[in-house]
């Protein structure tokens, strides 16, 4: 379990984590929200004992990162911001360095080993140096490190920033795949990330959580949750049908992309109103070439909590 | 202990994967070849002794030595891997060790391939082998110095330039302790026993009575207690700035 009590980090002119208190259980995969210089890294950097709190503190499995940061550390699987790794190192010599520092020996030692290097897929480069690669190998270079040890805790600082989208697919099959008994703290700013991997979501905004739930639960705040929308075959519908949909009992306003001949019924309060917006297609005959329920935005929630 | 030894390996590997190593123990034989013959007149002095060598020492020291330490926290600072090594489960102190005693073993490496220097010594006469051991131990020990003053003001940057700076102008300052140059500063208004103080920390003094191959306990003492105190200011240095 991963328990922070007030944590707070104030440098001289500016709070950048301010008094951020939660708790994150087995089994969660939490997503960390906000925007750049928000405090995400900061936090995650006083989470892994690299940066001593001003105030508050943390623990890791029960180990204070103040008052026992070997304990945590030993816990506790890292992947700095960047995935900063010794560059004239081999892949294969870096990760015989890390599992000698992790204390692991014997027949052990060469499961993980083996099972880190399969696991990402680094068997065709373990004797190049770490230089000569690229940045998606670096990037498994990184996690590699952090899993070797199978942490029951993991925690992750943009795992998939600047990677292509099959190596993002890849990182988010492996965290899905760690997920079931450890405890995941993963940072970014790719909403849709958080969709795919998280079980739960902070946000945070100059240094406090501004919002704390389940993705499903944060896309239900969007304006656009359970909103309807249409795409018509012909534009010259398009005033007509906006004036039907508004009057519609339950839509709150109608949102029109003339570029697109879409429109986008927008619920009161999250009502369902696609029963009623099926029914008045049919029967005033538009050309339908789509129509289907919205679950939400998130960066439409993100830009209005952390604006 | 075991991760002093860790990291001790991995730094002194990673000597030898760049080209780092060749090129420092390439100049510093040539130039140390270079003083003893031609600076030190090694054959004119006609004495089958290795003082025209161990004279030149501390000078090649003070530029080499602090070209091998800049790279030591600087490098890991501006490289980010700081925060890897940082947040694995290590001592500060046993990181801090573990890198200073990897350069400390490479220069000793690199002075043990003077040996052609001592065989050439022994064919040409019967040297006292015993004070040329003891030379070879008071140099080790003055790299050793360097290597601790250079690693705290590694400590001290991001910029490894600046680091290499830093820590020539501070060896020099050590260097000429106790001569006019340093002493004068401090002569006109402090009193005797802290001008006395002052001459006392000098390098040159030190090295030379070791290099003469008297072994006095107060030589070794002032070594040890050189290191332990920059390596300790070190840890203190990082403790303060890793993250910045």
């Amino acid at each position: 379990m991963i328990k922070t009590q007030h944590l707070t980090k104030r440098y001289e002119a500016l709070t950048a984590v301010d008094d951020l208190s939660f708790e994150v259980n087995p089994g969660e995969v939490l997503g960390f929200l906000g925007p750049n210089g928000a405090g995400k890294t900061t936090t995650m950097r006083m989470l892994a004992g690299f940066i001593t709190p001003s105030s508050g503190t943390a623990s890791i499995c029960g180990h204070d990162v103040i008052e026992d940061p070997l304990g945590a550390k030993a816990a506790l699987g890292y992947l700095p911001e960047g995935a900063p790794v010794y560059g004239e190192m081999t892949v294969g010599g870096f990760l015989d360095f890390i599992a000698d520092l992790r204390g692991l020996s014997g027949p052990l030692r060469r499961e993980r080993l083996a099972h880190v290097i399969e696991r990402l897929q680094l068997k065709g480069v373990l004797a190049q140096t770490i230089d000569t690669l690229s940045k998606g190998f670096r990037r498994r270079v990184g996690l590699a490190q952090a899993i070797v040890h199978d942490p029951p805790v993991l925690i992750l600082d943009e795992p998939t920033d600047g990677l292509d989208p099959n190596q993002k697919h890849e990182v988010r099959a492996l965290i899905n795949d760690m997920a079931r008994d450890k405890i995941i703290v993963i940072s970014t700013h790719i909403l849709e990330e958080v969709e795919a991997v998280c079980t739960r979501a902070i946000i945070i905004a100059r240094g406090r959580i501004v919002a704390d739930a389940a993705p499903a639960a944060l896309v239900a705040r969007s304006r656009y949750h359970n909103a309807v929308s249409m795409k018509l075959g012909q534009a010259t519908q398009l005033a007509a049908a906006r004036a039907a949909l508004a009057a519609v009992p339950g839509v709150e306003s109608v949102e029109v992309s003339e570029r697109e001949a879409r429109l986008t019924a927008l619920p009161r309060a999250g009502a369902p109103i696609l029963a009623a917006i099926t029914e008045l297609a049919g029967a005033r005959g538009f050309d339908l070439q789509d129509l289907h329920q919205e679950s939400g935005r998130l960066d439409e929630v993100f830009r209005s909590i952390t604006a | 202990m075991r991760n002093v030894g860790i990291i001790m390996r991995r730094e002194l590997a990673s000597y030898f994967a760049t080209p780092l190593a060749y090129v420092f123990i390439l100049i510093f034989l040539v130039l140390a070849s270079l003083f003893t013959f031609y600076v030190g007149g090694f054959y004119e002095r006609g004495q089958a002794d290795m003082e025209s060598f161990f004279g030149f020492q501390p000078w090649l020291y003070l530029f080499l030595v602090p070209a091998l330490s800049m790279r030591l926290w600087a490098e890991e600072r501006k490289s980010g891997s700081i925060e890897l090594l940082m947040t694995q489960p290590v001592r500060l102190w046993d990181a801090v060790l573990g890198k200073f005693l990897a350069a400390w073993l490479f220069t000793t490496i690199a002075l043990a391939l003077t040996f052609p220097l001592w065989v050439t010594v022994n064919y040409l006469g019967k040297p006292d082998n015993g004070a040329i051991l003891a030379a070879y131990l008071g140099s080790a020990l003055l790299a050793g110095g360097f290597l601790a003053v250079g690693s705290c003001m590694s400590a001290l940057t991001r910029n490894q330039v600046i680091a290499f700076i830093l820590a020539v102008v501070a060896c020099f300052a050590f260097l000429l302790a106790g001569f006019p140059m340093v002493l004068d500063l401090f002569r006109g208004w402090a009193p005797l026993p802290l001008v006395d103080a002052v001459a006392s920390l000098s390098f040159l003094a030190h090295f030379e009575s070791i290099a003469k191959g008297v072994i006095d306990v107060r030589d070794l003492l002032y070594f040890a207690m050189l290191i332990g105190f920059f390596l300790l200011a070190t840890t203190i240095a990082l403790e303060l700035r890793k993250a910045d």
